[in-house]
């Protein structure tokens, strides 16, 4: 047991490094409460019950966009009965008009950068950059 | 065989665009999921464009505009970067070949409006490698920039030039964003659509709507009674390089 | 792992070597995240001009891939004993080649990320998708050639029987890589440049000139880096390749040029004006254009004189010059002359920028890199062997 020093510091080392992230949000503060997110208050009733939503709106987005795109396909029809025009920014958005305190937030704290912000629009930035 | 196919999808289209009627967009949604297959095969859109209308009203380019506008169309100051769903091009450009030492004064040197022809078979669909642009069943060549690779082979194959690289970000060279419509991201191809958003709308493309000559057509050349059937009727019209076999929907009436 | 253990041994030189290629490598690296963050639009490709180096680099490269069939073949098929050395080189220089292939595509991309698209949804009506399948059942194929007969030879056994008729299927497919990749071209309605049956015998032609050229010169450099000779039959033997290979491609060019100006199409004549002596008062590429022309005349001279031709020293020379000729026409003249002018007969100039040359470069230095590697990996078997 020569090397018992190195081996135990290695061991320090080791476990500092891989606990790493835990040390880390705790000096930066960040919680791992859920973020609250702002929701909208114009409408009661998304597109599907807010349990469907939260765990796959990005498989139905990503089915929006390829029927809308490839299939000419534009209308959604809900669980009820309803129909929606199948569109990011001109139905989601309509709502959930807060983008940053919506879904910004929660994907930040998810560790999530979709790329459908690189060219679908919010549209409070347009009116922001315009007033 | 094809026009005979064609006559009769063309009639069985209007019966059920007939049934299926004008003021009914609204409730669309049910009848239009049964009558969408059907009016989809007897749709054929196409566009006849005027040239001498078009020269009417000089340095006039409120189609252009239109379609910018609607379309967030980024304005690329370099040339090389340049990004163009319509555009005017001079007529021995737009028409090579078509030219000659006494080519008439009322068009050397004009500028004559060109876009994608939206060909009935397009070498740029042939192409492409992921499928990211295609042909339609109503005749529209359509692009997915979700799903460009970007790697401009539709761009070699395309005889007319009309389509545009995204060489940089197009974001911050877009004049005034509308949150309607996409932007694009750096690094995929796009070209004209003929407004298929604003057709499923039951609307006429941007351009054709702003044209103040009316010099622009658009309609439906699988419907007999469509004022572009009745144009191509009554004129002689030209299209472009039709010598290769890629049949454009765009026709030039002269 | 594949005898990767040779590879890290070496004298000075050979480190020397490989850390210059690595920093040529790491300069490329770095233009390449510019061009990733920034766009395409950093080289000097252009709405008209939509490919340019790397789409040029890529089609000259896999002339130098499929070429690797000129030793396969004889020594395969016909029992051609004084290849034997050789092929193990020429299977090297094919991976290298089209590896150099795939990253020129890669490069090339607006969207890499989104490029397994491809396969997500394959397209056979596409050339490029046949293109990809023949360019990694190329690489495949050469790679499993190369370890098989090369771990053999390390343990003195022969080759198993059963890599016979992959080494018989290569030969086809080496043909079929360069054809596709002209199919990519000669296809295209509007591009009346590529519009040509010629133009696959062509891209064979010329890559057979080209690769062998390039083959020879790596034997005469390893024979004076190395103990390793290859010995003067088999690089006499290339060099009447080369020679044949030569005066075909010239030959399929003078065809070229009868067709477009005797029949006084404009549209076929304007690229060749273009390439030779300028349109509408733009000529960027007219002395490259001429320089490879006289270099393709010179070295035809410089091979058919059997007194030159057995010279080596002369023979490096003229390697040199058929390399050199063909590169300026086809990794220079084909792509842009093709696109110029445009179909709407528009000239627009294109000159590479420095981050465009830097990641080309970078690539030749990786294809560089394998090759060392790689001929380094098999001298040393057969230096082991020779003791």
């Amino acid at each position: 047991m020569r090397d018992r020093g190195l081996i135990f510091t290695g061991l320090v080392l080791f476990l500092g490094l891989i606990t790493f992230p835990v040390w880390y949000n705790l000096a930066s503060g960040t919680s791992s409460k859920p973020p609250e997110l702002k929701l909208p208050t114009t409408e009661k009733q998304c597109v599907a019950p807010t349990e469907t939503m939260r765990m796959s709106h990005m498989e139905m987005l990503i089915t929006w966009r390829d029927q809308v795109v490839r299939q000419n396909d534009r209308t959604y029809v809900a669980a009820d009965g309803k129909r929606y025009d199948m569109s990011l920014t001109n139905t989601c958005l309509k709502c959930h008009d807060n983008k940053a305190e919506f879904c910004d937030k929660c994907h930040d704290y998810a560790g999530v950068k979709p790329y459908c912000w690189d060219c679908h629009i919010d549209p409070k930035l347009v009116q922001r950059s315009k007033g | 065989m094809t026009i005979h196919r064609r006559t009769f999808l063309g009639v069985a289209g209007l019966s059920a665009v007939a049934l299926a009627g004008k003021s009914t967009i609204g409730a669309l949604a049910k009848a239009g999921e049964e009558a969408a297959p059907a009016a989809g095969a007897a749709t054929r859109w196409a566009m006849v464009i005027d040239p001498q209308r078009c020269l009417r009203k000089e340095g006039c380019k409120d189609c252009i505009g239109a379609c910018d506008k609607v379309h967030n169309v980024p304005l690329f100051k370099d040339k090389d970067h340049e990004v163009k769903w319509i555009w005017k091009e001079p007529f021995e450009n737009a028409f090579t070949g078509e030219e000659n030492p006494y080519t008439a004064e009322a068009l050397k040197d004009k500028p004559v409006l060109v876009f994608c022809n939206h060909c009935d078979n397009p070498p740029c669909v042939r192409v492409c490698p992921t499928k990211a642009t295609w042909k339609r069943e109503d005749g529209i060549v359509m692009m997915d920039w979700h799903r460009c690779i970007g790697c401009r082979y539709c761009m070699a194959a395309c005889p007319y030039g009309s389509r545009s690289f995204n060489w940089l970000d197009p974001r911050p060279r877009i004049p005034a964003l509308d949150p309607e419509f996409p932007t694009r991201t750096k690094g995929v191809v796009e070209k004209c659509t003929f407004c298929e958003e604003r057709l499923a709308k039951g609307e006429q493309p941007a351009c054709v709507e702003a044209c103040p000559e009316k010099a622009l057509v658009f309609g439906n050349l699988d419907d007999p009674a469509s004022e572009v059937r009745s144009l191509l009727r009554e004129h002689f019209t030209i299209r472009r390089k039709p010598e290769l076999g890629t049949q454009p929907e765009i026709y030039y009436i002269v | 792992m594949f005898m990767f253990e040779k590879a890290v041994v070496g004298g000075k030189r050979y480190w020397a070597w490989i850390g210059a290629l690595s920093a040529v490598i790491l300069v490329g690296f770095l233009c390449y995240l510019l061009q990733l963050t920034e766009g395409l639009g950093i080289t000097g490709l252009s709405r008209n001009v939509t490919w340019g180096m790397y789409i040029a680099q890529f089609t000259f490269f896999v002339g130098v891939a499929a070429s690797a069939v000129m030793v396969v073949l004889p020594y395969y098929l016909h029992n051609y004993k004084a290849f034997g050395k050789l092929t193990i080189l020429g299977e090297f220089l094919a991976i290298s080649a089209v590896t150099m292939c795939m990253l020129f595509i890669f490069v090339d991309m607006g969207q890499p990320m989104r490029i397994l698209n491809v396969m997500l949804h394959p397209t056979p009506g596409s050339m490029m998708f046949w293109d990809m399948i023949s360019l990694s059942g190329y690489l495949v194929l050469n790679a499993l050639i190369a370890y098989v007969t090369l771990s053999s030879e390390r343990k003195e056994v022969p080759p198993p029987h059963w890599i016979k008729p992959i080494i018989i299927l290569s030969i086809p497919w080496a043909v079929s890589i360069h054809t596709v990749t002209a199919f990519l071209y000669n296809g295209l309605p509007g591009r009346s440049f590529w519009l040509t049956a010629i133009l696959a015998p062509r891209f064979l032609a010329s890559a057979f000139a080209a690769g062998p050229a390039l083959l020879i010169l790596l034997c005469m450099i390893i024979r004076k880096l190395t103990k390793f000779d290859v010995g003067s039959e088999p690089i006499q033997k290339l060099a009447v390749i080369v020679t044949y290979a030569m005066i075909v491609n010239i030959f399929f060019v003078l065809m070229e040029i009868f067709t477009v100006f005797y029949s006084q199409i404009p549209e076929h004549m304007e690229h060749f004006k273009f390439l030779f002596v300028g349109l509408q008062g733009q000529a960027p590429l007219v002395p490259w254009m001429w320089t490879s022309m006289i270099l393709a005349a010179a070295s035809i001279f410089l091979l058919l004189v059997p007194r030159y031709r057995r010279n080596e020293k002369v023979l490096a020379v003229t390697c040199v010059m058929v390399f050199a000729s063909l590169w300026i026409d086809k990794g220079l003249g084909l792509i842009i002359g093709g696109f110029t002018p445009s179909p709407l007969n528009v000239v627009t100039r294109y000159v590479p920028t420095a981050p465009e040359l830097a990641i080309v470069v970078a690539i030749w230095a990786i294809g560089l890199l394998m090759i060392t590697v790689f001929y380094k990996i098999a001298l040393s078997v057969r230096e082991r062997l020779a003791e």
